[in-house]
């Protein structure tokens, strides 16, 4: 349970809110509960729809909507690489390509060991500075702008090792 | 080159430390905002600077401010952080670099609106940013300058940050709402407007980042001032967000009226190889292609010239194609993007994005046959005028232009095909 071991992070989420809106937590609380298991299980959706007093389903439409939300497990870290315009300019796309070609993985696909997904994402707004992806990780989300294929993968090498973070 | 207003910071060293902003006459303006003038007051100044929203539209700020539903409380203000258009990365930087003249941006406005409570909207790739605005937010309560009592007046203002979660469309404002809401990201049919019934039905502010941070610089040191750059209808600076095929991409704070030609020769190095540029995306993929020809090339960018030129400013997200971009790649590009992003409330938008997508693809592979041009046309075309907001025609524009200025990219696709 979330509420178990976040009493006081729920409390200062709900406490930014009128408290006739609690709805409007919805969207930490499910960041909460993702950062908890990586995605957003039946569980949470239950506990999140009591908690605020509106349906498990009206919160698990949110789960579709928004592209950060996933509702099943994916790799550990999941490596978010822009491909829109602006980047494929600079090389995004090929980029991408290689990256995974070197992971052994189609783009979207999740590396052997669990650890590592890699998936095509639209802009990030950081367009001066591609190749760039974000790693989706049980600490938040970062950035890594500039990239090569042999810095994407010196970073990978160093999660496998278990010396790095998102 | 006009002086920086919003991106101080390349000049002030630190000045995303509290500390280094107050030395530098942070939050004066706010202070005397509370302490020395009324809520009209500021409004009044802001529409005497002509300010115009930077998040796309360009609507006056002060005007919009005016808006609001007299004598109905409470109200709330909203910044617009949600940061998507490909090709657009200036708030980002104000956010990361000068976030507290942002966060005074959003206190002045907030005043202006008589609100005591302000949320600051950020997409939810800005998960770093926002844990450092919570950082900076809890300074600021513990200085004095957000809080309850301010300066010891009867005024409250408590700001909070709120994350999204990967949707572009809830950078429209209502939709923006709704999402804060707790709900879809879907927008609203218009009128009421947010000024009259906004979060939580009730009148709402919603600024642009960039909008927010013109705030503090326009209040210390006049509308006339903020007059001496940009031109006449389109006063003060721009930050222009350059990428695609230059050399040296980046944010450019200049003044409104620069042309195309200084942006992208002068400050962003040409283009890469000697080549030539072919193509101009003025604001991002929502935009009217430009072909970059030496007219072009010589127009000002500002809201007025770039619209009489064919396309427009928006946010000023200046993505540059070269001859060897092909056009029918670029539509492809374009369409996949509005597809993703499209909230699905409205068909023409949901069904025409997808149609588009299964056509520009169909070109790109080199499967099409020549009517699928015209058919590709002809769709975008439908979607035009039926939408709620803008996504709708946003994603028409890039496929309408380039079917219309650059058709042979598109017919020699057809060619390979066959």
């Amino acid at each position: 349970m979330l509420a178990d071991k976040h009493r006081e992070t729920i409390e200062a989420i709900l406490a930014k809110y009128p408290p006739a809106q609690r709805r409007s937590a919805v969207m930490p609380l499910l960041h909460l509960a993702q950062q908890e298991r990586g995605h957003v299980a039946p569980e949470d959706l239950e506990e999140i729809a009591a908690l605020l007093g509106i349906s498990p389903t009206q919160v698990g439409s949110l789960v579709g909507f928004y592209s950060l939300y996933y509702d099943r497990p994916g790799g550990k870290y999941r490596l978010q690489i822009c491909t829109d315009l602006p980047c494929a300019l600079r090389g995004a796309q090929a980029f991408a390509q290689a990256l995974c070609d070197r992971l052994g993985i189609e783009i979207g696909g999740t590396t052997a060991d669990g650890l590592i997904s890699v998936e095509a994402v639209m802009c990030l707004a950081a367009c001066d500075r591609a190749p760039v992806f974000q790693v989706q990780d049980p600490n938040g989300l970062h950035y890594h702008e500039d990239q090569t294929v042999d810095s994407a993968l010196q970073f990978v090498e160093a999660l496998r090792k278990g010396i790095g973070r998102g | 080159m006009a002086e920086h207003v919003v991106l101080r910071h390349r000049e002030i060293p630190g000045l995303e430390r509290l500390e280094v902003y107050l030395e530098h006459g942070g939050f004066e303006a706010w202070r005397r905002a509370v302490t020395k003038t009324t809520p009209q007051e500021v409004i009044e100044e802001v529409k005497a600077s002509g300010l115009r929203g930077r998040g796309g539209a360009g609507f006056p700020t002060g005007v919009k401010w005016s808006f609001l539903t007299p004598n109905v409380f409470p109200r709330y203000v909203v910044a617009n952080a949600d940061e998507s258009e490909p090709g657009t990365f200036k708030d980002r930087e104000i956010l990361e670099r000068n976030p507290f003249q942002f966060l005074e941006g959003v206190a002045i406005c907030a005043y202006a609106a008589q609100a005591e409570v302000a949320y600051v909207y950020l997409r939810g790739e800005f998960w770093d940013v926002a844990q450092e605005m919570d950082g900076h937010l809890a300074s600021l309560r513990e200085r004095g300058l957000l809080g309850k009592g301010l300066f010891g007046t009867d005024y409250n203002l408590a700001v909070h940050t709120h994350l999204g979660a990967g949707a572009y469309i809830c950078g429209e404002e209502t939709a923006l709402l709704e999402s804060l809401e707790g709900k879809l990201g879907q927008p609203r049919l218009r009128p009421p407007f947010p000024a009259a019934e906004g979060l939580y039905g009730k009148p709402t502010v919603i600024n642009n980042v960039e909008t927010l941070a013109n705030l503090p610089p326009i209040l210390a040191r006049g509308a006339a001032w903020y007059r001496t750059m940009g031109t006449e209808k389109s006063p003060g600076t721009k930050v222009f967000s350059l990428s695609g095929k230059v050399v040296r991409p980046g944010n450019y704070e200049l003044a409104l009226g620069t042309t195309f030609r200084e942006l992208i020769f002068s400050h962003g190095g040409g283009i890469p190889d000697g080549r030539k540029a072919k193509g101009i995306l003025p604001a991002g993929a929502s935009s009217v292609i430009l072909p970059a020809d030496e007219r072009i090339l010589d127009t000002p960018m500002d809201y007025e010239a770039v619209q009489a030129a064919g396309s427009a400013l928006g946010s000023a997200s200046v993505i540059v194609l070269d001859e060897t971009t092909d056009l029918a790649w670029v539509a492809m590009k374009t369409s996949r993007f509005f597809k993703h992003e499209s909230c699905g409330k409205c068909t023409p938008c949901r069904e025409g994005t997808y149609w588009m997508l299964h056509l520009a693809e169909r070109v790109e592979r080199g499967e099409a046959r020549l009517e699928d041009i015209d058919l590709l046309d002809t769709v975008a075309r439908q979607i035009q005028g039926k939408c709620l907001c803008a996504l709708g025609e946003f994603s028409t524009m890039p496929v309408v232009s380039a079917i219309a200025s650059f058709r042979a990219d598109f017919a020699s696709r057809v060619a390979d095909g066959r």
